[in-house]
């Protein structure tokens, strides 16, 4: 890497990059490289490269010498090398484009609002504009705005056009610390996009407090320079007292159904019960997704890195950026789990004195130590600096958005990949819910033909994947995550699956990974790479989900043959009675006989056993952990408790489409015997939580007016 | 259509009846309706080596209402004797198909019909001919008319004198129910009686009036012989005291064709006492023909796996227990090849008619 430094580059001025450690600055250098290397040509000898030998005279003439070559190298920007490569950053089409603009500017202002302590609400608007003629329908629109305001900490002027118009400028890129964001690229590429594509500058309106004016800044990036262009600034007056707004006007195509912009809102908010969004959509419509777990996830910490993390090259920049004097130190203070007895002891296998100068160390001596850090046993790094979305809030997230019959969600305990902390959770939902099973036997009644069956539905599992509480849309079949839910022999859980394939039933498959540095395949950050330690969590995860969900369909599935065999007997019964009547003339007491037969397939099938698998009597949930069981009759299980916001903060969701609001008078009436107290009340509860079984439904009118503690202590006594 | 006696008609009722009744008795005493059904399977068969035939034993099947494995089934039965029971009172004969249309509907409240198949009726109505102890003729239930009889004989059906004799290479199909009340026989001047397996060969000698020069009565059964054809038959062997010779492929299928007409089959046994035919001989095609005719190899087909297999479950038979033809058997087993009738025709057309049917009887090459 010092290398370029010493080595004779007379025709080229050495510029420092926009940013050291972006990649395209590396490549500049490799450019570099390569024209010292390149053939020699007659006339440059002497000025250029004075060691080599001259080649005969003979040899034709060059077309292009080597000071014309020269002159020809240039810096190239990382703003110009993203222009060529958007694909990279997610650009490749304008369907994609306009997710990917939508998607950084909501994870922006998410990331903003969490790092500030902020319950986010974010409002994301997207309207189709007009391109010269008149305003095409939303599905043929070319061109849109979109509009992403959130109520985070705002930004400081000065910071507006490095933030919104300079690639790889950002705070998140150098440190070790879970957020959604990661290179510093994002919003400014969006907005690099819009430019290029519309020509359109970025417009922020940002304001950092109720006593601060709100700024307003166009800003256009230069692409050459990498650098931000002000088109215009001033002071403006804005209703919100707080926050950011960005909008830009972008190339892209809107179009519902998979990897479509609305897919992407509802995944978001599956995975962040704690946002309430906002979305226009550009059909004119207004999607309200209300906060439904009011408790922000705790702030994850910054950690340093940890020595079976980082590469040689890293070391070596390290080693030269620190503050401390001797090795020793270095190893202690800017490395997470290595003690000073340890870091003596690492010294000691590298051959190094602890009392090194660590600027002193490159070559060999760096080599050494690097092996010396790899080979010694070190402690796995803490975990703490990572904000899972937690079980609760998962359950809680696909029970509002995703209709089924059983819900479930798993974390696992953090784990290592390459010396990076990470946990993976899974959830998952399963079955189409009440409402749809009990519309679809009204249209069954069709009297079958010879050779006919009951058709079945082939519909396959849908999987949705995230890396820190992001969405992942595009590249399904190259993420891990993918994977891994192919690989789980879902069979052993009571789900069909072909091979290799996705196993099928109406099944939604959520699985979260959370990590200080989620290994994407690109830039554009679609699938996570597959290493075995992530692969293997997640596997775990899955499995765990699996058991569930195999325990919850089997007790199911016995209530239905119960069920089938009564019913088959009541069937049977009729035509029985029916054809014995007419054998015997037609002079026989059929009600009777009927009744009589009854009474014998009732005693036949378990009486009332039966009725209490069918759940018709207190039957209560499975004892399965962290898992709802929707049933035409109500909703067992930890029902995410969704009482009204506290009073100090901005009035509840309106406008909620109606079933919905049916959902939440269903779900209030097991929510409020668990504690009258408002929603900080769930969380202080966490650790109760798995203990606490809903209490039959009868019941519920005897306990509401109970204390809560009454109820909360008398939860955990129902095991079987 | 069916002039039946009242006698008979009016017990079959009355037995059909009976399963009402099972059901109503059960029903006041708060157990299980249950009907016992003689069990048709190799299990509970006896060969009776005395009479020669494939008697059914006593293994009886219990088949209950609440059972789930058996509801529908017993839901079945019960449908079915309703509807043999609307043909008893009715006078009318049918079909098994049309019992199967009679009974089928969709069942109240549901998508499930009562019958997805005719492969589901039909074992209901053999299970209701043997656990009722009925004739399928007396159940009114009628096979497809599935053989033809040409030959010096003389019947009298239905009030129609047919003379078997002058009906042309076509000859007179046999109706399914040939029972006394139905068919009479009224006159027949022939020595024998052959049956041929296949169509093919019996139209061959029909054609050739094989029938009048060695004055026989001929009759085919299209491949398994169906009642009717097995009935006439043994009704011809024992009132006309004729032999009957039976003549098939050189297969397994054929041995059990022979089989079937002389001692019965499996799954009717309890029909074999007015059906078998004990002194039934086997005149062909033998194992060993294809080498006295002088067939070629290459008209021979390759036994399949199937054949095989069939050929071992055949030798276990106790019915085919005797030395000649465990010998039969394995000659062909061990030839590894099968031979058609049709293949006859490799050396002439006429073979069989001029060649191989003349000296078969006339050195009374056959086998018991």
């Amino acid at each position: 890497m010092r290398e370029p430094k010493k080595a004779p580059l007379p025709t080229r001025g050495r510029k420092v990059s926009p940013s050291k450690t972006s990649p395209p600055a590396t490549k500049s250098k490799q450019k570099g490289k390569a024209s010292k290397t390149s053939p020699p040509a007659p006339e440059a000898k002497q000025k250029v490269n004075s060691s080599e030998t001259s080649p005969p005279a003979t040899e034709p003439k060059q077309a292009v010498t080597a000071v014309e070559m020269g002159a020809r190298q240039r810096d190239i920007s990382v703003s110009e090398f993203f222009t060529k490569n958007r694909h990279l950053l997610g650009f490749d089409n304008p369907r994609k484009a306009l997710l990917t603009c939508v998607k950084e500017a909501v994870d922006n202002a998410l990331d903003a609002c969490e790092e500030a302590g902020i319950l986010p609400e974010v409002v994301v608007k997207v309207e189709p504009v007009a391109n010269g003629e008149a305003l095409p329908p939303p599905s043929q629109a070319s061109r849109f705005r979109i509009t992403v305001t959130d109520n985070g900490p705002g930004i400081i002027r000065q910071q507006i056009p490095p933030i919104f118009a300079k690639l790889l400028y950002g705070s998140k890129f150098h440190r070790l610390r879970m957020s959604r964001g990661q290179q510093g690229m994002g919003i400014s590429a969006a907005g690099m996009y819009g430019q290029l594509t519309t020509g359109k500058p970025v417009q922020i309106i940002s304001r950092t407090g109720a006593k601060a004016p709100a700024h307003y800044f166009e800003v256009q990036i230069d692409t050459k320079k990498n650098e931000p262009q002000i088109l215009e600034k001033k002071q403006i007056t804005w209703e919100s007292q707080r926050g950011t707004q960005v909008t830009m006007e972008v190339e892209g195509r809107y179009q519902k159904g998979r990897a479509s912009v609305d897919e992407y809102i509802e995944q978001t908010i599956i995975a962040n019960p704690h946002v309430k969004l906002t979305y226009f959509t550009p059909e004119g419509e207004t999607k309200e997704y209300p906060r439904t777990y009011h408790e922000l996830p705790p702030p994850p910490r910054e950690i340093k890195p940890h020595p079976y993390g980082i590469e040689l090259g890293m070391l070596l920049k390290m080693l030269q950026d620190t503050k401390s004097h001797w090795l020793s130190g270095f190893l202690a203070s800017d490395f997470s789990r290595l003690s000073s007895r340890l870091a003596e002891d690492i010294c000691k296998t590298a051959g190094l004195s602890p009392r090194a100068r660590p600027r002193d160390i490159h070559g060999q001596d760096a080599e050494a130590l690097y092996k010396a850090l790899q080979s010694t046993k070190i402690m796995a790094p803490p975990t703490n600096c990572l904000s899972p979305i937690g079980e609760k809030a998962i359950l809680t997230g696909l029970y509002r958005q995703i209709k089924g019959d059983f819900y479930t969600a798993v974390s696992r305990p953090p784990a290592v990949y390459r010396g990076n902390p990470f946990v993976i959770e899974a959830g998952l939902a399963y079955g189409r819910g009440p409402e749809v099973a009990a519309e679809t036997p009204e249209k069954k009644p069709v009297s079958l033909a010879e050779g006919e069956q009951q058709e079945d539905d082939h519909e396959l599992a849908r999987v949705i994947r995230y890396a820190n509480r992001v969405p992942l849309i595009h590249q399904q079949s190259a993420c891990a995550i993918y994977k891994a839910v192919l690989d789980t022999t879902w069979r052993t859980y009571g789900v069909s699956q072909s091979k290799s394939a996705l196993p099928s039933g109406p099944m939604v498959v959520f699985v979260h990974m959370a990590s200080v540095w989620v290994p994407f395949t690109s830039e554009s950050k679609e699938a996570i790479a597959d290493y075995d330690e992530i692969r293997k969590e997640i596997t775990l995860a899955l499995r765990e989900c699996g058991r569930r969900l195999g325990a919850f369909l089997k007790r199911r599935e016995r209530a239905q043959s119960e069920f089938h065999r009564r019913n088959i007997f009541d069937l049977y019964i009729e035509e029985v009675v029916d054809a014995c009547n007419r054998l015997k003339g037609g002079k026989l007491p059929t009600q009777k006989l009927k009744e009589q037969l009854q009474k014998i397939a009732l005693k036949r099938t378990g009486g009332e056993k039966t009725d209490e698998v069918l759940g018709k009597t207190d039957g209560g949930p499975e004892g399965l952990p962290h898992s709802i069981i929707v049933t035409p009759e109500g909703v067992e299980g930890e029902v995410p408790a969704l009482s009204s916001e506290p009073s100090n903060q901005t009035a509840p969701p309106a406008g909620t489409p109606e079933e919905e609001q049916e959902e939440e008078e269903k779900v209030e009436k097991h929510a409020r015997p668990k504690g009258q107290a408002g929603p900080e009340d769930t969380g202080r509860r966490k650790g109760v939580r798995a203990k606490r079984r809903p209490r039959p439904k009868p019941r519920h009118k005897t306990h509401a007016g109970k204390p809560a503690g009454a109820s909360a202590k008398r939860a955990p006594r129902r095991k079987r | 259509m069916a002039r039946s006696n009242g006698k008979t008609s009016g017990a079959v009722e009355k037995k059909l009846i009976g399963v009402a009744d099972t059901v109503i008795t059960a029903a006041q005493q708060r157990k299980d309706p249950t009907l016992a059904i003689p069990i048709r399977s190799l299990s509970n068969v006896k060969f009776n080596e005395h009479k020669g035939i494939i008697e059914m034993g006593k293994g009886m099947q219990a088949r209950a209402f609440f059972n789930v494995g058996m509801a529908k089934k017993f839901m079945q039965t019960v449908l079915v004797a309703d509807a043999l029971c609307e043909l008893q009172r009715a006078d009318l004969t049918t079909s098994v198909r049309e019992i199967y249309y009679r009974t089928k509907h969709t069942i109240k409240n549901s998508h499930e019909n009562t019958f997805d198949s005719q492969d589901e009726s039909d074992p209901v109505i053999e299970d209701l001919e043997v656990s009722l102890a009925a004739l399928r003729e007396e159940l009114h239930v009628r096979a497809e008319n599935g053989g033809s009889v040409v030959g010096p004989l003389v019947l009298v059906d239905d009030g129609d004198r047919v003379d078997c004799a002058r009906l042309g290479k076509g000859g007179y199909s046999v109706p399914s129910i040939v029972e006394p009340e139905f068919l009479q026989i009224k006159k027949c001047t022939a020595e024998f009686v052959l049956l041929v397996e296949k169509g093919t060969q019996w139209n061959r000698l029909s054609e050739d009036k094989f029938w009048r020069r060695y004055n026989c009565i001929l009759l085919t059964g299209n491949g398994q012989p169906p009642r009717g054809v097995r009935r006439l038959a043994r009704r011809l062997h024992e009132e006309k005291r004729l032999p009957v010779y039976v003549l098939v492929d050189n297969d397994p299928w054929g041995y059990y064709i022979y089989s079937v007409v002389k001692q019965g089959s499996i799954n009717l046994a309890f029909e074999s006492q007015r059906m078998a035919i004990p002194k039934a001989k086997f005149l062909g095609l033998s194992s060993g023909d294809p080498e006295t005719y002088g067939l070629p190899r290459n008209v021979g087909i390759k036994l399949n796996d199937k054949d095989i297999a069939r050929a071992r479950e055949l030798l276990n038979y106790p019915w085919f227990q005797k030395k000649n033809w465990q010998e039969e058997i394995k000659r062909m087993l061990s030839s590894g090849l099968k031979y058609e009738l049709d293949a006859l025709a490799n050396k002439d057309f006429q073979y069989l008619t001029k060649k191989y049917l003349p000296r078969k009887l006339k050195e009374k090459d056959w086998m018991d």
